[in-house]
């Protein structure tokens, strides 16, 4: 067996290890179901001021059984699967004598384990567990669309990407991904809870998230973390269009798209701090952005010609 | 202590008042407890002069901005899905020639060069407007505040939202300075009035907003000044010949309007143009390296360099880049009478990524009658039903296919016309056998031309590289302002400015915190490790 296909058996197998542990967290939440709102943040509320919401935003353990089981066990195979995930993806890199992000297929693997290596941080510094489903169906999607429609074969890489920014702007924009897609996953998180707070029905899974504040301040994190990122991502990319195609910025779909989501962030940034934009609106606005930065990666590429085209997809 | 005195003096600064949630007037539009928004916008007082100041006060507002930051996302859509004529010209004729009704209203309505388009200039020139309206005002309230010591509380700390009550055992003196030594540990700017300690931390947040939005300003300016002052153009360049930078050697050429029309003096001779494809079955045929040798000349003297996809040649403030690569097929026409009517170079156009390049040699010299040749040259070629195609890029099988045009000779007009395509007025294509005449040339061989009119000679091949030279000063000043604009807005991302408050009244201790941005978080968590390092207790909850 060639390092190439075994690469590509890893990936295979990290869809499939992803696809398990989004069965395991979807039975965890199905099985919460009785559960009643007991959340509590951890030291004592007394009004809105609020002490210390970020040490630990999730409820106090209320005891389910199996539904814990199953949490447990999906949190297992996840980290199976981002191992499954970052052996395939060293494997392709190690294979195609490069880093491993020279076209879609290499740049969605390795974005499924950035997002996967954000929730294992967030589990362990700040108990962010009930990020489970949507992390394992991110995974899913992401290492499944992989290996079925953006395989493509080892190849060196064509001379425009011969550059050290190869390594700078694609890996940035990797990382901002990961990052915006769970701000993303975040905010809807964030209006489900929020309109079962506003009807009365926090039950169920629902009681085992934090309250919808808590939710959105924790995408705001990671929004406001992947926010700088895309800017010196495009700034990046700016800098090596300059080099490569003697323009630092020539409305390209895919500069004039990654603009328009940053312009989207940006107008969600400022929707946190204004009064009738925050909340709802600018959940949004996040998730807007999320599905335009997978538009702007997959649609552009695959609808328009561009210069972002390399190797046939 | 040296700190009181100081402290006594910095008393007298005024301060603004601080309310229940620790936030003051100062705190940009938090939208926490409750609406923040300036009276103007609220009630517009009448006259023009109120108008004036209510429309203003509505530019500057925050949910002006967001608005305008989404209707240019939404003005930039189309600039990303039809083809722009800046960037595909080509692209854009085919649109028209596809969508016969739609075409052009959309080019009249600038959809085809949306980002030159007055509408798309007035949402981000109305945006940079609020942008500023906004940031100038907020600079010199930044500059107060960052001076200013930390803001006393309302009236008493037990009163304000979110305020914990510890018990101690220690004297208010004791635990008063030691809240302070804690704080200042924790790098709050810490002041002391009577019994509360007051805590400030995070000033430096704003400057990297304030930064952020300035630089953004920054950016369009120094875009702009390239854009006046620069120019760029492409020249076309065969293997063996040289260009030299002067207006008429461009076959392209773009400039600002305050161009000044002073080129760097030099001379680029390509002495080599090196390509090697992808042999492997993998990727077949894809580019794997381009590197161009050439001698360049300039007032100090000449070198030879390379120019490479990944680096430019620079040149005083000039910059060489390679934008793109073809065959030229070097070809000797002889006319009727046996005179040599064309010989040299014909640069093709490549059709495909198996470089079929399309060209067309126009000889208006010939005599008896004057001839062109219009067809194709195929690096690897091969003939298929769907006529002669080319395999692979690089020339392992170099084929010259064309067809021919004569007619009787026409008084030069002067008049400029495209080296790529063939002006057929005033000729017969010429036929043979009953058939449109067509040749099929491998390098050396010769066709004769039926009816005496001459002879056509492939002589070779030669590569061509399409190089781009441009200048753009100011570009040093882009990417500082770029680079700064990163920075100020990690800075503002990631510092929280929080302020925190310690009251001591009698036996019991009040603490209260405020996150001047976001509400609600971490200040909590300094205040209560303030609490832990003192010893204080909080008292046992009430049954």
């Amino acid at each position: 067996m060639t390092v190439a296909s075994f690469s590509a058996l890893a990936i295979v197998t990290a869809a499939v290890l992803y696809l398990l542990a989004l069965v395991f967290h979807t039975l965890e939440w199905a099985l919460a179901r009785n559960v009643e709102a007991t959340v509590t943040e951890s030291v004592a509320a007394d009004g809105k001021g609020g002490v210390a919401l970020l040490d630990k935003p999730s409820a106090a353990p209320v005891p389910s059984g199996k539904a814990d089981t199953y949490a447990r066990m999906g949190f297992n195979v996840t980290i199976l699967a981002a191992t499954a995930d970052l052996v395939g993806i060293v494997a392709r890199g190690i294979a195609a004598h490069r880093a491993p992000w020279g076209n879609m297929y290499e740049f969605v693997t390795t974005a499924a384990v950035v997002v996967a290596a954000l929730y294992f941080l967030g589990v362990w510094k700040w108990g962010l567990r009930w990020l489970g489903l949507p992390v394992t169906l991110l995974g899913a999607i992401l290492n499944g669309l992989a290996a079925t429609v953006f395989y493509v074969a080892v190849a060196p890489l064509v001379p425009a990407l011969h550059s050290v920014w190869f390594m700078i702007h694609i890996l940035a924009a990797i990382v901002s991904g990961a990052a915006f897609s769970i701000g993303g996953v975040a905010a809807i998180l964030y209006l489900i809870q929020a309109r079962a707070e506003r009807k009365g029905t926090v039950k169920g899974y629902l009681a085992k998230l934090p309250s919808a504040d808590g939710i959105d301040r924790i995408g705001y994190r990671v929004l406001a973390f992947a926010f700088p990122l895309w800017t010196f991502t495009i700034a990046a990319g700016s800098i090596w269009a300059e080099y490569a195609w003697g323009r630092y910025w020539g409305w390209d779909p895919k500069e004039t798209w990654s603009l328009v989501t940053w312009v989207i962030f940006a107008g969600y940034l400022h929707a946190r701090a204004t009064a009738g934009w925050k909340g709802r609106r600018a959940a949004l606005l996040a998730i807007l952005g999320f599905a335009m930065f997978w538009w702007n990666f997959i649609g552009v590429n695959l609808v328009f010609a561009g210069l972002h085209s390399y190797a046939g997809i | 202590m040296a700190d009181d005195s100081r402290e006594e003096l910095v008393d007298k600064v005024e301060q603004p008042e601080v309310d229940e949630d620790g936030l003051t007037a100062d705190d940009p539009g938090i939208a926490g407890s409750r609406a923040r928004r300036p009276a103007a916008e609220v009630a517009p007082p009448g006259g023009l002069r109120g108008s004036l100041r209510f429309a203003w006060a509505v530019l500057t507002s925050m949910r002006t901005a967001i608005l305008l930051l989404l209707l240019l996302a939404v003005a930039a859509i189309p600039g990303g899905i039809l083809p722009q004529r800046p960037v595909n010209p080509f692209a854009v004729t085919q649109w028209l020639a596809a969508h016969t009704k739609l075409g052009p209203f959309f080019d009249k309505i600038g959809m085809f060069d949306v980002f030159h388009a007055p509408w798309f200039s007035a949402i981000y020139m109305l945006l940079f407007v609020s942008l500023v309206g906004c940031i100038v005002p907020r600079t010199a309230v930044y500059l107060r505040a960052a001076r200013a010591p930390a803001a006393t509380p309302p009236r008493t700390v037990s009163r304000m939202s979110g305020a914990l009550s510890y018990s101690s055992s220690l004297s208010s003196d004791e635990v008063l300075s030691a809240a302070q030594t804690s704080l200042r540990k924790r790098r709050y700017r810490v002041r002391r009035v009577g019994d509360t300690v007051c805590a400030e931390r995070g000033y430096i947040r704003e400057l990297g907003n304030l930064s952020f939005h300035v630089a953004l300003l920054g950016v369009l300016l120094a875009v702009g000044f390239g854009s006046l002052l620069g120019h760029s153009g492409t020249a076309i360049v065969v293997e063996g010949q040289g260009f030299s930078n002067t207006l008429t050697q461009y076959d392209d050429f773009t400039a600002g309007a305050a161009f000044t029309g002073q080129l760097d003096p030099f001379t680029v001779k390509l002495d080599a143009f090196h390509v090697r494809y992808e042999t492997g079955p993998v990727q077949t045929g894809a580019a794997r390296e381009f590197k161009a040798d050439v001698t360049v000349t300039d007032p100090s003297g000449s070198l030879t360099d390379s120019i490479e996809v990944n680096s430019p040649l620079t040149i005083g403030s000039t910059k060489v880049h390679l934008v793109g690569h073809g065959y030229a097929a070097v070809v000797t026409v002889r006319d009727g009478n046996g005179n040599i009517a064309y010989s040299g170079p014909v640069v093709f156009q490549p059709l495909d990524s198996n470089l079929k390049s399309a060209g067309a040699i126009n000889v208006p010299d010939a005599r008896p009658q004057r001839i062109g040749l219009e067809g194709y040259f195929l690096p690897t070629a091969s003939v298929g039903h769907a006529g002669p195609v080319s395999l692979f890029p690089e020339a392992l099988n170099p084929q010259l296919f064309m067809t021919a045009w004569a007619g009787p000779p026409r008084v030069e007009s002067g008049e400029p016309s495209s080296v790529f395509t063939l002006d057929k007025t005033g000729m017969t294509q010429l036929t043979q056998d009953g058939d449109l005449l067509r040749m099929q040339l491998s390098p050396g061989n010769s066709f004769v031309l039926p009816n005496g009119l001459g002879l056509v000679t492939f002589d070779g091949w030669k590569r061509w590289v399409k190089l781009q030279v441009s200048s753009t000063p100011g570009m040093g000043a882009i990417l500082a302002f770029v680079l700064l604009a990163v920075a100020g807005m990690a800075v503002s991302l990631s510092v929280k400015p929080r302020r925190a408050w310690l009251m001591v009244d009698g036996n019991q201790v009040w603490t209260a915190g405020a996150d001047r941005v976001d509400g609600r978080s971490g200040v909590g968590a300094d205040v209560a490790a303030v609490a832990d390092e003192l010893g204080l207790e909080r008292p046992p909850p009430e049954p």
